[in-house]
């Protein structure tokens, strides 16, 4: 089938377009120089913003971890549901929506891609079937791999290339994507009940530190040769004081980078940018991470942006999770993986009037708009943890427009209103900028070449914004810019339009992404390996990796790694 | 003759996955590893009552049809039903259940699992409360404190002491069996004995060095850091109790009562009376003590307390307990499932709906609520006019009323065996056994997911759940796209 979208504002940053008038060519599925204008079908974008597909590099949308949080949230699924219609099926939305309503709300926003960003290994099925059942979008999944004992081992000894080799055959046997490190050695201690609080803690017997298994993955990372870089939800994270120990952390791996490219990806480095003792001296510690990665290249960052809401946490970090829970008091789901991983679930409400929420809610957006580069900071909300996804098109007024974030100031706790340095900030990013932070540096900072852009080759997944910029001024009429991102007037996917002012017409499957890691010498199963592995999970060898008849559609990407 | 390694026995939630069987001309002739259940599943589970042919009642007989007319009268009945109800669910692989909610959402009706019979408690407790929980293998590794309550194990999850408790071997924790050993040595006869530790040591040689005869000389006893202790609560004194350090004997509906006890002694309070649920105060300290200064506990419960006095009631307050000692130490509970994917049934629903169970489809969108949604409700107000029944057998084990009603409209059953349900039904559809006769995958009592193998061909001509369940909605699609043209 052939595409072609006539006269629209195009922001295809990565091929330096930047709101010209340009016509997009699809056929196939793919973009391409042009089509036969007769036979295409034509759609009038004049007047319109076209943009690649959006992306997003950590969006928690399948797997145990979710689905528990969905059992443990029925009253968050009374009042958001869809109907089934003649093309698409029914289910929940708010704060953790049921698969099919996940791929649906995607799309009408525009977005093609979505990375689930925790799965743990022994689960990995259950995130694949998940994402199998999730529509119209691609996606990925990274494995938790910081605490997995293989790793702490082979790291203890120095082993770097027989990590590599198993870290290799892990991505692999679980389909995944990337390195994820969720609060390295403290998920590990959390088995007993315990947790690391420094970089430098010894992790209990393992007898390595947080900082030997960052390094230790990031050059694990480089000696595979992975598309994206390790992907670290910090130590302490959700702890006052912490953007020491992000800043730490980025520094940690400062020397390992080379050539200017990234070495370490900082997720939703909101809730890692604390300043402060306690809960009383709680402050933004945005200015002083804006600071070093200004000044910095290897590393990227994603926002973790908080909205007022009522929303459900949900990460790896069993200690974290708890200590909300206490904090709060509301209902709260553990679920610890053998060898591997932890996982902990808290309900919790951002309010206006709270003075951290508020905080959080302005280090969000202080980072987004302080840090110059918009290559380095990519949207997110940490889905579902600082606020559902449905949220973005709020995120993308906030960061157009003064304006729009003075409205929410003036309603916001007036000790963090006081204190917050959006006051002091006029910056207001354009669609280019936009552009790059919901889709071209999402998927650059993954290392995926097809998606992201609108070149000739890239898959054909773009997004219709029915904004005028030569007429309309998205600073002045920030609510026009949240109403176009919420239902894109036209997302293409694959060349098909899927959806269409906010109506779903297609119920058509996503690609699952997944890396098949080629080592030169592959991690065999030797007797050694085997009997590690009777001993240190609770399944069968043979019934451990993710056979390929579990993604509805595979998409392999070859990578040959010289170890 | 061939050997098929890591099979998956489709029992009980323990979904024990290192099963060794041997096959023969396309016959199971001998299992490896698993336990009396599993083995007589394997053995026997093709001979008796047997389905092997699809039937309609025709003149209130069975009659022998093919499944294409079969699949055609079900998927007709379902159409034309204002709210039917599907149930079932648990004793089948996740993709069948997939394709049985989409049914329910294609004909607006109920679709719900064996939870609701029995850990449904359990899951509304969890929606109130939470709960801190892990995979089996986190057990295995760590815990040095075990407490099965209103559970046995030993008869109804045959292999969960060995492979994931107290008598398996972890990287922290090591296994106690060799206490136990010489305890039931004392309790029971030597044979009961040989054949306990050849179980345990199924894949190694017995070493030497156990020979019964120099038990009690053998350097194996210890009752160190890493040991482990057992605690039983049970209103009987079960085969489990008999093993256990301490077994708390409780007077039947008196959980509840007892775990506030223990709340209130885990947070230091004291107690006026002498004695809860008929156990000595004194006794349930020396418990609590136990509980606060492990390093790991765990807490498996089953039936006897969701289905005892109290219900809900009782499962908020063992969650509390669980919840409340995290505070002193690691603590994790988890419910002992039954069925050997009631696990995944709560998996599937969940992600494709929001919800475990009890899902009403009826207004186009899922609904849940417990009590008004959830089947055997449904059926004791008389409001469904045909049901589909997969892999289970309501009829003889729903309350009579609710059974009642069920024959009282059309009825579906899809099943390997002629049992109950399926004599009174209208519509018969023989299926293969999951796990057995056809793969899938399966969720164990953790949720840990595992995949299920097809290692024999079914009969000829019967078919996966799966598939037959997709020829009927398929069949379901047509006959409405029919009604919409003939409404045009
Ligand atoms: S314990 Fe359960 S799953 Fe394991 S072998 Fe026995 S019946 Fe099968
Ligand atoms: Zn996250």
């Amino acid at each position: 089938m052939e595409l072609l979208i006539k006269n629209g504002f195009v922001y295809d940053p990565i091929n330096g377009v930047n709101g010209e008038k340009i016509d997009i060519a699809v056929k196939n599925g793919k973009i391409v120089e042009k089509v036969n204008e007769c036979k295409a079908k034509k759609i009038n974008a004049s007047g319109m913003v076209v943009m690649p597909g959006g992306v997003d590099i950590h969006s928690h949308i399948a797997g145990g971890k979710v689905n528990s949080g969905r059992l443990l949230r029925p009253e968050d699924h009374y009042r958001d549901f869809e109907k089934k219609t003649r093309i698409t099926r029914s289910g929940v939305g708010r704060s953790v929506p049921s698969t099919f309503t996940t791929g649906y709300r995607y799309a009408r926003m525009g977005y093609t891609m979505v990375m689930d960003p925790a799965m743990p290994p022994l689960e990995a099925k259950h995130t694949h079937e998940e994402l199998s059942d999730t529509p119209l979008i691609d996606k990925a999944s990274y494995p938790l791999l910081g605490d997995w004992w293989f790793v702490l081992e082979y790291l203890k000894d120095g082993k770097i290339e027989e990590c590599a080799r198993h870290v290799a055959w892990m991505i692999t046997a679980t389909k995944g994507y990337a390195i994820k490190l969720v609060n390295p050695g403290g998920l590990e201690a959390w088995g007993f009940g315990n947790n690391v609080s420094s970089l430098d803690d010894q992790i209990p017997h393992f007898g390595v530190t947080p900082r030997e298994i960052i390094r230790g993955l990031c050059k694990v990372n480089q000696l595979l040769g992975l598309p994206h870089t390790i992907h670290v939800h910090t130590n302490n994270l959700g702890v006052p004081g912490n953007y020491a120990t992000a800043l730490e952390t980025m520094r940690c791996v400062e020397d390992l980078a080379a050539g200017g490219k990234p070495v370490i990806h900082i997720t939703h480095c909101q809730f890692s940018a604390f300043k402060g003792d306690d809960w009383r001296t709680f402050e933004s510690g945005a200015e002083e991470i804006a600071n070093y990665v200004n000044a910095c290249s290897h590393v990227t960052l994603d926002m973790g942006q908080v909205i007022f809401t009522d929303t459900t946490t949900m990460t790896a970090d069993g200690p974290f999770q708890y200590s909300l829970h206490t904090l709060s008091g509301n209902k709260w789901v553990n679920h610890d993986v053998e060898t591997e991983t932890s996982t902990g679930i808290v309900p919790f409400h951002y309010k206006r009037k709270n003075y951290v929420h508020a905080t959080q809610w302005s280090i969000g957006l202080e980072l987004a708009l302080l840090i110059r580069d918009p290559w380095k900071i990519l949207m997110t909300t940490d889905h579902p943890n600082g606020g559902p996804f449905i949220a973005y098109p709020k995120i993308v007024a906030w960061l157009m427009s003064r304006k729009a974030r003075e409205a929410t100031l003036k309603r916001i706790n007036p000790k963090a209103r006081s204190r917050s340095l959006l006051q002091s900030i006029d910056r207001e990013l354009d669609f280019s900028e936009i552009a790059i932070m919901t889709r071209a540096g999402q998927a650059k900072a993954l290392g995926l070449n097809c998606k992201g852009h609108l070149g000739v080759g890239a898959d054909a997944d773009i997004a219709i914004y029915n904004f005028n910029p030569e007429t309309t001024d998205p600073s002045r009429k920030y609510k026009a810019v949240r109403r176009v991102f919420k239902k894109a007037a036209y997302t293409i996917k694959n060349g098909q339009i899927v959806a269409k002012d906010g109506e779903v017409l297609r119920h058509v499957n996503g690609a699952t992404f997944w890396l098949n890691v080629q080592t030169r010498e592959p991690a065999v199963l030797t007797a050694e390996m085997q009997r590690r592995f009777k001993e240190y999970w609770t399944v069968e060898y043979e019934n451990y990796p993710v056979s390929e008849n579990y993604l509805a559609v595979s998409h392999p990407i070859t990578v040959k790694a010289d170890v | 003759m061939s050997v098929v390694t890591a099979v998956t026995c489709p029992v009980c939630g323990c979904l024990c996955d290192d099963i060794e069987l041997t096959i023969h001309d396309n016959k199971v002739v001998k299992v490896k590893n698993g336990c009396a259940m599993c083995e007589a599943k394997f053995m026997g589970y093709s001979s008796e009552h047997r389905l092997l042919k699809p039937m309609i009642r025709k003149n209130g007989e069975l009659v022998k049809v093919s499944i294409t007319e079969a699949v055609k009268k079900a998927a007709n009945i379902l159409a034309e039903a204002n709210y039917p109800v599907l149930y079932g669910w648990s004793n089948t692989s996740c993709e069948a259940i997939s394709v049985g909610i989409e049914l329910a959402e294609e004909v607006g009706g109920v679709i719900d699992n064996t939870s609701v019979v029995c850990h449904g408690p359990s899951l509304l407790s969890i929606q109130e409360v939470g709960i801190p929980s892990c995979t089996l293998g986190q057990v295995r590794h760590r815990a040095d404190l075990i407490i099965y309550w209103g559970s046995n194990p030993w008869s109804s999850h045959p292999r969960h002491i060995e492979r994931y408790t107290a008598f398996s071997h972890g990287r922290f924790k090591k296994s106690a069996w060799k206490n136990y050993v010489t305890k039931i040595k004392a309790l029971v006869g030597r044979k009961k004995v040989q054949s306990a530790i050849k179980r345990l040591f199924v894949k190694e040689k017995i070493p030497s060095a156990v020979a019964l005869s120099n038990f009690r000389h053998t350097p194996y006893l210890q009752t160190g850091k890493n040991s482990r202790k057992l605690i039983v609560v049970d209103v009987r004194r079960t085969k489990s109790a008999e093993i256990a350090d301490y077994f708390v004997q409780i007077e039947p509906n008196k959980d509840y009562e007892l775990l506030q006890a223990l709340r209130a002694l885990v947070r230091d309070q004291e107690l006026e009376v002498d004695n809860v649920a008929g156990v000595p105060v004194e006794y349930l300290e020396e418990i609590v003590d136990a509980m606060v200064s492990c390093d790991f506990g765990a807490l498996f419960f089953g039936l006897g307390l969701t289905m005892s006095g109290g219900k809900m009631r009782n499962i908020d307050a063992a969650l509390s307990l669980v919840r409340d000692l995290n505070m002193r130490t690691k603590f994790v509970i988890m419910p002992m499932r039954g069925h050997f994917n009631v696990a995944g049934a709560n998996t599937v629903f969940t992600w494709q709906t929001g919800y475990p169970y009890a899902v009403d489809f009826s207004l186009g969108y899922p609904r849940y609520n417990p009590g008004e949604t959830s089947v055997v409700d449904i059926l004791l107000r008389k409001e469904s006019d045909a049901a589909l029944i997969v892999a289970s057998d309501p009829i003889s084990n729903f309350p009579r009323k609710a059974a009642e009603h069920l024959t009282e409209n059309p009825l579906i059953a899809i099943d390997p065996h002629m049992n109950v349900t399926a004599q009174v039904a209208d519509v018969v559809i023989p299926s293969a056994f999951a796990g057995i006769e056809a793969a899938g995958t399966a969720y164990r009592m953790d949720h840990v997911p595992i995949p299920l193998k097809k290692v024999v061909e079914p009969p000829k001509g019967v078919l996966p759940d799966e598939t037959i369940l997709q020829r009927i909605l398929a069949e379901v699609k047509k006959l409405k796209q029919a009604n919409v043209r003939e409404e045009a």
